[in-house]
């Protein structure tokens, strides 16, 4: 059934008419999807709108019968029932969540479930020497032995590539592969889906990052609300990120970020020598003597490769809650305060949203009323019995006023998209009243209109005299977003920008060299 | 048919878990020729089980919070000994004895909630050497043997309600209770539809409440009435009156109180609940302590009621109670469970025990039976959550305070999460 035609078919895959259903959500409707051979090929679309599902059916891991619709996939009508079987004809998805496991070792990984064996048993000489071969081909350098955990997220993800170049793989899905990486990594990962392509491998690329899918794909389909809207081929029809912005909103953004004049008051927070040791290892220090301040109405970026320490810094100015505290103080209002823990940071008015949703931010099994009241209690209790009541009036006050989306307040917020959680993590530390609200990659995963809310959120928070910390790793948003940059370099704040003499160009070379801001 | 889906199901779950036990109830009425609901076997159930649901109160917190007690029966055990030794060689009043054990099981449970909490050592160890460390206690300082407790002290295992006031031919003070139940239920109810109306959030019919007030009314009246009318001398047990006040305590803590959410933020994400500033450690130490008390609790309780403190006391227990708890609805996981379902959890099997008993079937396929149902429920569960429907218990459980959540694939959850959650 699975057999690979030989005939050159310029159409590798083809989904017809594509229908799944959720119980009461209808996820895809009559989407339909044309992969050319050996063409990067893009899915664009806001969260929701249907992009992982469409790629979990083409991948069996909703099996054949689930949906309704047709897979062509090399002229031939395929019925995947299980992800093995959409493997063994070459299809291999890559999750935005890597499938490796940490504690083996590359090679391990590479060969989990498909060892190579001589008469039963696993020939680890043979795996040894042929993962070795398929890093040279993804261009990692490193020992095959070296277990997973030791290796970052962008090597992570080349290990992955490898694993399915090992299936010999026809077409590979990607999801979000670069939302994790930094700017060297994502481009080397790039590079290397171009490499690829110029191998006869067809990739489908799911990314909210316009710039590259300008950069890298041949054509994108753009999905919106569960249906397919438009397939643009990029060279032929002159394809911009404003171009399929439009195509995802169904509207044209006339700007990214809302406008704003920020009113900026005077310095109210501030922290200096912020030196704090490596929670494991002993010698070494995330920060090194961090000296920054905010001012009310400001809202401040932080720009800094990942791993160079912005979140750590922020993290263990919020009630130590990362790493070693060695040295380093804290003002606000003039008078120093201390935070040992982060119920302090909170009465001391501080707020922090975390860099990931999933593992820090949110309790998945709760509703959305209880994680809005979650880290102001008190508020909505007398005798530290909880007005569920009144819990209700202000969860409701928020999903109107930040315009969340869901049925209800009861909804659980595993259940929202990207962009509607993290209106209620918002909502949660809006709640506290924070006088200065740290924002860890504040739009990760999420897409461009509620990317656009939330910038409007954030700049409603700093009209209001609070001070905002912005981190992230996408530059163009800080500058679209801050009054002022800070850089971030191997735990040093290398420089401090303002908004009209910052450039990708001038953060960049702060962002990546050793010397002290004057 | 629809008219019962709105009762039974839709939105009023509630009752499933219940009709689950009433149809036990039901089915061995019947296969007992009535010999199930009768006052002396009901006081009796409640007697003989009071010890276990008041530990699977403890038990919940503590699977709630994404830990697990495997000492309690051994804590039980060493506090029964202890009151006992203190009550005959020290001559204490049975209230201090009491005391006394209720501040040995918050010393042995800040002993654990320290190694759990604080050194960070996973509570299956912790308790696992407790369950050993405090059965040696118990055999060490009872000297394994067999050490009897007063007439007075035997009255929270084995009393009853007094008689009263005039003789109506019923228990007064059980008929009061009975009746300031149904009272509690029918004004919670009301006042929660009126304030439900109030913000907005959707309400059932008005018939819908009605019938379910008179369904559960119904139930607790006739409770009432078995209890009430017992053999003269037997009436409402004092152990099932410390149970009730421990499940509205408990029940309400867990649902409505700051402690209670800061457990189930623990048990759900406890990273997310540090950086909102939950103090993570405090809520395991407390909800380990609190274990070991009502541990102690029950342990005096037992030993009221066998008249004795021995060297065997609470052996098997902890499984008796976590069993409740997983049947009651919890994830082993952490962050789901519910009190009151690990009270009808824990009444299913002391029903399946009490009922098969009364058949005559013997210790070994009672066994049996118990560990498949265990395995069933909790087996049914899963499959409907894998099958991406709701969780059957979890949506029984719905309305007793807090949700489960099912969890379905969408563009924000993966796969792998869910698969995760589900486990």
């Amino acid at each position: 059934m699975t057999t690979p035609t030989t005939r050159k078919d310029p159409v590798i895959l083809e989904m017809r008419s594509i229908t799944k259903e959720f119980p009461g959500v209808k996820a895809l409707s009559d989407v339909n999807l044309r992969v050319k051979a050996g063409e990067v090929h893009a899915i664009c679309g806001e969260n929701g709108a249907g992009k992982s599902t469409l790629m979990k059916v083409l991948s069996g891991v909703y099996p054949y019968g689930s949906y309704s619709g047709d897979i062509v996939y090399q002229a031939e009508v395929q019925q995947f029932k299980d992800i093995r079987a959409s493997e063994h004809a070459g299809i291999v998805i890559i999750h935005q969540e890597l499938a490796l496991i940490p504690e083996l070792s590359i090679t391990e990984n590479i060969f989990l479930g498909n060892e190579p064996t001589k008469r039963g048993v696993i020939d680890w000489a043979e795996a040894r020497r042929r993962s070795l071969e398929l890093l040279a081909r993804v261009g990692l350098r490193e020992d095959p032995d070296t277990p997973i955990k030791e290796i970052g997220v962008g090597k992570q993800q080349l290990v992955e590539i490898a694993k399915a170049l090992n299936k010999s793989v026809k077409l590979l899905i990607l999801d979000e592969p670069t939302a994790a990486l930094n700017e060297s990594d994502s481009q080397h990962l790039l590079d290397l889906i171009s490499g690829l392509r110029s191998k006869g491998i067809t990739s489908i690329m799911i990314s909210h990052k316009l710039n590259e899918i300008e950069q890298i794909a041949d054509s994108i389909t753009i999905i919106r609300d569960g249906k397919s809207i438009e397939t643009l081929d990029v060279k032929g029809d002159g394809v911009d990120e404003d171009r399929i912005i439009k195509g995802m909103v169904g509207r044209t953004l006339e700007s990214r970020f809302p406008e704003h004049t920020p009113k900026i008051g005077e310095v109210f927070f501030e922290v200096k020598g912020w030196t704090v040791g490596h929670p494991q290892i002993q010698d070494r220090l995330v920060c090194k003597g961090s000296n920054f301040y905010v001012r009310r109405g400001e809202i401040v970026g932080f720009a800094g490769l990942m791993g160079a320490g912005r979140t750590e810094l922020a993290r263990s100015v919020f009630g130590h809650s990362y790493g070693r505290f060695i040295s380093g103080q804290v003002f606000k209002n003039g008078k120093e305060i201390r935070m040992h823990n982060v119920r302090q940071a909170i009465d001391a008015g501080l707020g922090y949203v975390t860099e990931d949703r999933k593992t820090l931010g949110l309790n998945l099994l709760d509703d959305i009323k209880t994680t809005t009241v979650s880290a102001n209690l008190r508020a909505v209790s007398k005798n530290f019995v909880v007005d569920t009541d009144k819990e209700f009036t202000v969860a409701e006050e928020y999903r109107k006023s930040l315009r969340t989306k869901t049925p209800s307040v009861e909804e659980g917020v595993a259940k929202l998209s990207g962009g509607n959680q993290q209106k209620v993590v918002l909502a949660k530390w809006m709640f506290t009243d924070p006088e200065l609200l740290i924002l860890d990659e504040p739009t990760r995963g999420i897409d461009v209109g509620a990317k656009y809310e939330i910038y409007g959120i954030i700049q409603r928070l700093a009209n209001q005299g609070k001070g905002v910390i912005v981190i992230s790793s996408e530059l163009p948003e800080l500058l679209g977003l801050s009054d002022r940059i800070y850089t971030i370099f191997e735990g040093s704040i290398t420089g401090v920008l303002n908004k009209d003499e910052a450039s990708q160009e001038s953060l960049m070379k702060l962002m990546t060299s050793n010397r002290k801001s004057a | 048919m629809n008219a019962l889906k709105k009762l039974f199901g839709g939105n009023t779950r509630q009752f499933g878990m219940i009709f689950a036990l009433v149809a036990l109830i039901v089915f061995f009425q019947i296969f007992t020729e009535g010999r199930t609901l009768t006052p002396g076997n009901v006081i009796n159930l409640f007697n003989g089980n009071s010890y276990i649901l008041i530990l699977a109160i403890g038990m919940v917190l503590v699977i709630i919070a994404g830990h697990i007690d495997l000492s309690v029966g051994s804590v039980a055990a060493v506090v029964g000994v202890t009151v006992a030794l203190a009550i005959r060689d020290w001559g204490i009043p049975w209230y201090m004895g009491i005391l006394l054990g209720l501040a040995l099981g918050a010393l042995i449970g800040a002993w654990q909630g320290f190694w759990t909490a604080y050194v960070g050592i996973p509570a299956f160890i912790v308790t696992l050497a407790g369950m050993l460390l405090f059965r040696g206690f118990n055999q060490f300082v009872g000297k394994s043997n067999t050490i009897p407790v007063p007439n007075d002290f035997q009255y929270i295992g084995s009393g009853y309600l007094p008689e009263v006031g005039p003789n109506t031919g019923f228990n007064n003070l059980t008929l009061l209770i009975g009746l300031a139940a149904v009272a509690f239920v029918v004004i919670g109810e009301v006042r929660a539809r009126r304030t439900a109306k109030a913000l907005g959030a959707e309400v059932n019919e008005a018939w819908v409440m009605v019938t379910r007030l008179v369904l559960v009314c119904g139930a607790i009246l006739y409770a009432t009435y078995l209890f009430a009318t017992g053999r003269p001398g037997t009436s409402f047990p004092i152990p099932g009156l410390i149970l009730a006040v421990l499940v509205l305590i408990y029940g309400f803590i867990s649902a409505k109180t700051v402690i209670g959410r800061h457990i189930y933020a623990v048990g759900g994400n406890r990273h997310a609940a540090e950086l909102s500033g939950v103090q993570s450690k405090k809520v395991n130490f407390m909800v380990m302590m609190n274990m070991s008390i009502l541990a102690g609790l029950a342990g005096m309780i037992f030993v009221g009621r066998s008249t004795a403190s021995g060297p065997f006391d609470g052996v098997g227990w902890e499984l008796d109670a976590i069993a409740a708890v997983f049947i009651g609805g919890a994830a082993v996981t952490g962050g789901v469970g519910t009190v009151i379902g690990s009270i009808v959890g824990g009444l299913v099997m002391a029903v399946l025990n009490n009922g098969l008993q009364l058949l005559g079937v013997g210790a070994d396929l009672t066994q049996i039976i118990k560990g498949l149902v265990l395995l069933a429920a909790v087996a049914f569960d899963v499959y409907n959550k894998t099958q991406g429907k709701k969780s059957i218990i979890g949506m029984m459980m719905k309305n007793f305070g807090r949700r489960s959540e099912e969890l379905t694939p969408d563009e924000t959850t993966s796969t792998k999460e869910v698969i995760s959650k589900e486990a």
